[in-house]
């Protein structure tokens, strides 16, 4: 009897407990920063300190500003981005996810490694690639004299980063989201005289829809936040968000001014995951109960 | 039979595609060890004349060795701390029931979901902002804000196909709280620790935005490649970059042959003391 009522206490809520060192962890390391970027937004421009008096000139200056033009930058690249990875990412999505067989798990495997190597030195490989006499322009001189010089430092460089370095987070999502779509309900639908473009506009594209959104968001974000593929890959080409962020806390010593772009970056994110998170089931997903 | 020969296209076309893809994937670290065997001082292509005089260079350089030093410290450390929070974490993701479990799922993943850029700065506000000066130590803590959401995920991943019967029969057999977890538990779950804790080193190890903001006068490898790539072409970046790809590899080599090496072994025990017992 003793056993079981001390049992039966520990069961009483073991899971809150558990949650316990993590989300206090979490809200030291990730709540408390957020919340003192978003104090030192309301600060006076090029102050250290958030005892003064709240102000919205921060605000006001950067929407005056031509900050815009760097948040357009962003949101143009990162849409291209996400575009030309969903259409790179599901043949080879559904190939892993229905045809491929045991070979899947290999393919799995060799996408993973990548992941867990510096971005920076694969983003240095390009550019040994693209470089004036690099690996490209160097191959065709020798073989056809051709030149192809002015590809580093350049918007298309980036665009190419950024599919390069968030190719995973795309594909992943669109694996899972595929493999979600039951055999039988194509097999259904072809019965029933559908078309192999009807099985794929009307089942396959809706039903595998929670991993296209998770893999688009998570890639739309991602490449919205990037900074080191305009910065290695693009040289001065374009300034994008992550790059004014950064300097206005580097270089100009505007903290205030630097909370405000991350305040509204993060906002712009925020409300996206925020979408996405209502629409979709996590237990269903990675847990598939 | 027309059929069937256009879905066999199909398949033929999609892999030759993937094979691409992956192709395209691994190209420019091809590109990094080439140069790094290159002799030039600035990089130029086809390769004329090879050499491994950056290598030894590396070698000997005693900045270098720091800079792998305060690497492997701040990975070893984001690690053992990760596991430990991520365990606990992830039996709450995954295992148990309780009230607000659906909202500590979103809220526990956000930080992956998060511009690392950004984090970073923002760490590095409230660490000047609390009298904290940034350091190598300041890294560990910046890292695993990002690091223990993910390795997190991937326990959960093992969480879920773990059978809570199991717990319940221990327990109904008397077996306290801590030796449930010692017997049953942590055994069952050991495959998502070991790769949870090796994506937690691996992505330390090469983790750059959040480095590049948290380590103060500090620095570690990745941070010390930009520094280097963005000041112009040296013989030392492919090299060194070369060097962690490797040491890499090797890491993950050696904990799989050793974690393969492990479970023969106690597939072997369990076996020969099955084997008593009957």
């Amino acid at each position: 009897m003793a056993e079981g009522n001390t049992s039966s206490k520990w069961r009483f809520n073991p899971g809150a407990l558990a949650a316990i060192p993590a989300s206090v962890f979490l809200f030291i390391g990730f709540a408390g920063p957020l919340a003192m970027v978003v104090g030192y937004s309301f600060m006076p421009a090029k102050t250290f300190s958030l005892l003064q008096i709240p102000t919205l000139e921060n605000y006001v200056s950067v929407v005056t500003d031509s900050y815009y033009l760097s948040f357009f930058w962003s949101l143009l690249l990162a849409s291209i981005s996400v575009f030309l990875l969903f259409i790179i990412c599901y043949p080879m999505a559904y190939g892993m996810a229905k045809l491929f067989g045991k070979w899947a798990n290999l393919i799995t495997a060799l996408i993973v490694l990548p992941l867990l190597i510096s971005e920076n030195i694969r983003l240095f490989g390009w550019v040994l690639i693209l470089l004036k006499n690099g690996i490209l322009d160097g191959t065709l001189k020798y073989l056809f004299d051709i030149t192809a010089s002015g590809l580093l430092f350049t918007v298309p460089a980036i665009v190419l980063g950024i599919v390069y370095v968030y190719l995973p987070f795309m594909l992943f999502p669109l694996v899972i989201g595929i493999s979600m779509v039951p055999e039988s309900l194509k097999e259904a639908a072809s019965d029933l005289g559908a078309s192999r473009w009807q099985i794929f506009k009307e089942v396959e594209i809706p039903l595998s829809m929670p991993g296209i959104m998770i893999g688009g968001i998570l890639t739309f974000i991602l490449a919205l936040g990037s900074l080191a593929e305009s910065k290695i890959l693009g040289g001065q080409a374009v300034i994008m968000i992550a790059d004014d962020i950064e300097s206005s806390f580097t270089f100009a010593q505007n903290w205030p001014k630097g909370s405000v772009l991350s305040v509204m970056l993060i906002a712009l994110s925020g409300i996206i995951v925020f979408i996405l998170f209502r629409k979709i089931d996590l237990d269903q997903i990675i847990g598939r109960r | 039979m027309n059929e069937k020969r256009k879905r066999q296209l199909t398949k033929n076309l999609i892999a030759l595609w993937s094979i691409f893809v992956i192709g395209f994937l691994y190209v420019p670290m091809i590109a990094v060890v080439l140069a790094s065997f290159s002799k030039q001082r600035y990089f130029q292509f086809p390769i004329s004349s090879w050499t491994l005089r950056w290598y030894e260079k590396a070698s000997t350089s005693l900045s270098i060795r720091d800079l792998l030093w305060t690497s492997v410290s701040v990975a070893l450390l984001v690690t053992l701390f990760s596991i430990i929070l991520a365990f606990f974490g992830s039996l709450a993701f995954a295992r148990y029931e309780w009230k607000g479990r659906k909202l500590y799922q979103r809220l526990i993943l956000l930080p992956i979901f998060f511009p690392q850029a950004v984090l970073g700065l923002a760490l590095l506000l409230w660490f000047s902002s609390i009298g904290i000066i940034p350091s190598w130590q300041t890294a560990v803590f910046a890292h695993m804000v990002w690091i223990v959401p993910i390795v997190t995920l991937i326990m959960s991943i093992q969480v879920y196909s773990f059978d809570p019967a199991l717990e319940e029969a221990a327990f109904d057999l008397g077996a306290t709280r801590l030796q449930v977890l010692r017997e049953i538990t942590l055994p069952i779950l050991s495959p998502g620790i070991v790769s949870g804790g090796l994506f937690a080193f691996l992505l330390s190890w090469g983790n750059f935005p959040l480095s590049m903001f948290t380590t103060g006068a500090d620095q570690t490898v990745p941070e010390w490649l930009y520094s280097k790539m963005v000041s112009g072409y040296t013989p030392m970046v492919p090299t060194l970059g070369s060097f962690t790809m490797g040491s890499a590899a090797s890491v993950l080599i050696i904990i799989y042959l050793s974690w393969m090496v492990f479970r023969h072994k106690s597939f072997k025990l369990n076996q020969s003391s099955a084997n008593k017992e009957e």
